[in-house]
């Protein structure tokens, strides 16, 4: 499936394009997109280590799976983040 | 401007308006908080900012954490608009006003609502320096190139490749939580 990542911000400058796309193999996860776009694109894959994945606009992790047509944003830190955090395991599994 | 006083905009924030809006017979405190773009950052001199946002996402994470404020503090009305689009020195990036019916839960509901929008709503916000550099401010993006190694992305809850930007809104609710520790 084709899949359409809309990019945002210092992504969006480097790449020169609000909208990057990748080819998945169904069924599709986040890991899987994050490999494609390492792959495809060498200032992306070095980007997206730090960045989330929003799918549908929700933040998701590696095993959130991607369906055709989903709505897929690579989203980069933020711009205040600095809110004091536990723990990275809070992120759920979906 | 939108029922729920949750909005995006291109222009100038009218924060007097938005604090009149929360004001209420409900509620003895109303607390406000601006976001203003600041002339000096150590030794680096700011012309402008500029926001950018996904914006349909924003907003739909700008209610989520309105609606966890809403269950923590007995909030009587709020308001949290952002700007986007370049932002003069001075000029107010971003308002939350809040009333509530005691102070301690005002002070603590604002200080909520802008630590969580920071931390959370995918809005970004690029410096342009006085000497005409810019700069996209992605605290902890990677610059270091670790891009060919094996592996790098597999599939591992200990140790997740969203970990260093461990903000996401799954952490509302413990940011939440913290503030209310840093207050008890």
């Amino acid at each position: 499936m084709i899949i359409e990542v809309r990019l945002f911000a210092d992504a969006k400058q480097k790449l020169g394009a609000a909208i990057v796309t990748v080819e998945l193999n169904e069924p599709a996860t986040v890991a899987d997109l994050k490999r494609s776009l390492a792959s495809r694109n060498h200032e992306l894959g070095r980007m997206l280590r730090s960045c989330l994945i929003a799918v549908d606009e929700e933040y998701a992790d590696d095993f959130a799976s991607i369906k055709p047509g989903a709505d897929i944003a690579l989203i980069p830190p933020v711009s205040g983040g600095s809110i004091k955090t536990r723990s990275t395991s809070r992120f759920s599994r979906n | 401007m939108n029922n729920h006083m949750i909005d995006i905009v291109e222009t100038t924030i009218d924060h007097h308006a938005l604090v009149e809006r929360v004001r209420s017979n409900a509620a003895g405190a109303v607390c406000s908080f601006l976001g203003t773009t600041r002339e000096v950052t150590g030794v680096r001199r700011t012309k402008s900012l500029e926001y950018e946002a996904y914006r349909s996402m924003a907003l739909k994470k700008m209610a989520e954490i309105d609606a966890e404020a809403r269950r923590r503090w007995p909030i009587v009305e709020s308001a949290i608009v952002h700007r986007v689009g370049v932002v003069e020195l001075g000029e107010i990036s971003v308002v939350i006003a809040v009333s509530c019916p005691h102070r301690d839960q005002a002070f603590e509901a604002c200080r909520y609502l802008i630590d969580a929008l920071k931390a959370c709503v995918p809005i970004w916000k690029k410096e342009t320096w006085a000497d005409g550099n810019e700069d996209w401010i992605h605290p902890g993006l990677e610059t270091t190139d670790r891009l060919s190694e094996p592996g790098r992305f597999t599939v591992d809850s200990e140790h997740n490749p969203v970990e260093p930007h461990a903000s996401g809104c799954e952490t509302i609710a413990a940011a939440a939580e913290t503030i209310d520790g840093e207050h008890s």
